[in-house]
């Protein structure tokens, strides 16, 4: 009787894991009903807009839009010069301006078909039903807006690559070579079991601290430096500290002490006779650490590392406390940039009340998950090497 | 981190090797100079704040207002402890279940496909957590107690979440503990006539009784320092209450929302974060202190 009460535990926790992921997949997905602010018929009597060419959609939207946008597009780049696809992106996105009233769920979709086609007939009779798939191509390769039929993630994208790159360049060197001193050289006196300790417990210090101490060290204290106005970057009127460069070197602190218990625990897997074999044919310490013991770990090594990136990846705290900007349309140029990452605009968009907005969150959940699992299975495939090269 | 003094048989190292070295042990510091990091700009800011704030008043005021500068800290503590307390009435039993079937029932097969499944959930980030608590759960809550007594925000679905969150990390410390109790213990009980659930409760669990409290301990410190998902689905705006189906703001949710909104240096709501930070940092330290030193004890008893 208990020990199924045992079992029924586990698979409950398994249960959930699975609700999780349909829950998000159920959200991401779906009917929505559209209403059009002109609709199409009003330019091409089939409706089909496909059948205008581009004099006819210079012309419609030179008669639509105010003079003073169509002059800012004429500046950005001419229309007469824009190709088909782009004016009729304008022409969508403008004039005739598609906005979501409903969105439904996955499962309504599926099973309440009708009901949806009654109550939009009923409530939006201008409105039509489209199947849409939150998560789709555009979405990854836009950039974010605040209509969400037209958000997309590819500053957040291009945010969190950055960052992480940031992350690892002065994690991994730091949480290695800290390794390496605690395994190999340090004796074992209270100065080492201190920074040992240490390390321990700033493994289980809560991520927002690290956003605290980012926000007072890299953000304010050293703002000249990752606002980048030392090296003449950005404009030092305007230019502050919250920048990719500050989000990177915060993370950094965050998974050092995770990278340096797993790195520590990869060293100690080398088996001692490999070092005394060096030893044996006259190698000094560290061409023996470089030549042997770093090789046969290495893989231990790259997978403790890529695990703590992928949390590094998922942090969303430390990176609010800094002050990542709440809206940010322009990809990132470089390290001094301002920037929005995928947890990021995934918590502003939950944080929203409007519906809508949860779908597109779940689409960006969605893509975030897979970039975590892929990188889990790297590392574990690197695991699994290891396994090989030993049997 | 063992050996002692340099062997006889390593080569004399060459002059790089000397700054290589120098380098390494630099690294190594560095983590020291992060915590005292912490501490000396948590203890600064804290500074500026309790000069403007009495002690007494940030742990007796029930109210915390920063608009009409009112700072007790008891509010915050009170829904933090609560969004906890429910997170560990999910995950200490469920986890302490989860662990002993691992450990002492499941087949290798089932354990080599079981555990990496809870390390996903580990592996989750805990904005997403915070997404399915408010995009379910809540609802939820609120289909099975009613629309009237369940807010939009409140901490029992914040909680309840937070409960998923820890549960592998309970279930797999749990699982270590018992792990480590050794085999003839429970041959002992068999030996005796103990069927397996008997020994399992009566023999294994109590043997390992000071590594499942330290999974415990652990799991609350990780639940006290948890943002995102009481950020999402707790609510903001404190509130002084105990009824866990109302919005109440936690330590981390407060700091998250202040510090999300560009921030202005030398505030008062500037100093009063790191204020609280610094409370968080030494809850957290000392429940992560007590969880070692139990492990430590278990691991002792049995080597």
């Amino acid at each position: 009787m208990i020990n199924t009460l045992f079992k029924s535990a586990t698979i409950l926790a398994i249960f959930i894991l699975f609700i999780l992921l349909v829950n998000i997949i159920n959200d991401a997905f779906g009917y929505v009903a559209i209403e059009n602010s002109i609709e199409p018929t009003i330019f091409i009597e089939s409706g089909n807009l496909d059948d205008l060419n581009s004099d006819d959609i210079i012309e419609i939207l030179e008669e639509r839009l105010s003079k003073g946008l169509v002059r800012r597009y004429n500046s950005e780049s001419p229309l007469k010069e824009r190709s088909q696809k782009e004016l009729m992106e304008l022409l969508f996105n403008r004039v005739i301006e598609p906005r979501v009233k409903q969105s439904w769920s996955l499962k309504e979709s599926i099973f309440n078909k009708k009901e949806i086609l009654e109550l939009t007939t009923k409530k939006y009779p201008n409105a039509y039903i489209d199947f849409r798939a939150w998560l789709n191509l555009e979405f990854i390769t836009k950039p974010q807006s605040s209509i969400p039929e037209f958000a997309g993630i590819r500053t957040a994208i291009l945010g969190s690559l950055m960052i992480i790159c940031i992350t690892i360049f002065f994690a991994f060197p730091v949480g290695v070579a800290s390794a390496i001193y605690l395994e190999e050289y340090a004796g074992n006196n209270r100065f080492t079991r201190f920074v040992q300790v240490n390390i321990y417990n700033l493994s289980g210090v809560p991520s927002i601290i690290f956003g605290l101490l980012g926000l007072a060290v890299f953000v304010r204290g050293m703002e000249p430096f990752t606002s980048g106005s030392m090296f003449g970057y950005g404009d030092p009127a305007t230019a502050n500290g919250r920048t990719i460069l500050a989000a990177g070197l915060t993370l950094a602190i965050l998974i050092l002490p995770i990278i340096i218990i797993n790195t520590q625990e990869a060293l100690r897997a080398v088996p001692q006779t490999l070092r005394q074999a060096g030893y044996g044919i006259g190698g000094t310490k560290w061409q023996i650490i470089w030549s042997h013991v770093l090789p046969a770990s290495i893989e231990r090594i790259m997978t403790g590392t890529i695990l703590a990136v992928s949390r590094a990846i998922g942090e969303t705290a430390p990176i609010v406390v800094i002050g990542a900007s709440t809206f940010i349309s322009v990809d990132p140029s470089n390290i001094f940039s301002k920037f929005t990452t995928l947890p990021i605009q995934i918590y502003q968009w939950t944080s929203r009340p409007q519906a809508e907005f949860r779908n597109v969150a779940a689409a960006a959940i969605i893509v975030l998950l897979l970039m975590l699992l892929s990188m889990n299975t790297f590392a574990i495939l690197i695991r699994n090497r290891i396994g090989k090269n030993r049997s | 981190m063992t050996k002692s003094k340099r062997e006889w048989y390593v080569g004399k190292p060459k002059y790089h090797e000397k700054i290589i070295q120098t380098i390494l042990a630099v690294s190594a510091v560095l983590s020291v100079l992060i915590t005292f990091g912490i501490v000396y700009i948590l203890g600064k800011e804290s500074l500026l704040f309790f000069k403007e704030v009495s002690i007494v008043e940030f742990f007796t005021s029930t109210k915390w207002q920063p608009l009409i500068n009112e700072f007790g800290v008891l509010p915050l503590i009170n829904s933090t402890l609560t969004t906890s307390f429910i997170a560990m009435l999910v995950a200490g039993p469920l986890g302490l279940f989860v662990a002993i079937y691992l450990s002492e029932y499941a087949s290798e097969k089932a354990r080599s496909i079981l555990k990496p499944i809870l390390e996903v959930l580990a592996g989750i980030p805990t904005v997403v957590y915070g997404y399915f608590a408010l995009t379910f759960m809540t609802p939820l809550l609120r289909l099975i107690f009613g629309k009237d007594t369940v807010d939009i925000y409140n901490t029992a679905s914040a909680g309840l979440v937070m409960g998923i969150l820890i549960l592998p990390l309970v279930a797999s410390i749990t699982e270590d503990a018992l792990k480590a109790v050794p085999s003839s213990l429970r041959e002992a009980a068999f030996g005796l006539g103990g069927n397996k659930l008997h020994t399992s409760m009566t023999i294994v669990v109590p043997a390992a009784f000071s590594g499942i409290s330290a999974a415990f301990i652990l799991g609350l410190s990780r639940a006290i320092g948890e943002t995102m998902i009481v950020a999402l689905a707790a609510g903001a705006g404190s509130n002084f209450t105990f009824n866990p189906f109302e919005a109440a703001e936690t330590l981390t949710g407060y700091i998250v929302r202040i510090s999300g909104g560009d921030v202005s240096y030398n505030t008062m709501d500037y100093n009063s974060i790191f204020a609280l930070g610094l409370l968080l940092f030494f809850i957290t330290l000392s429940l992560n202190v007590l969880s070692r030193k139990l492990v430590r004890k278990y691991q002792e008893e049995y080597d």
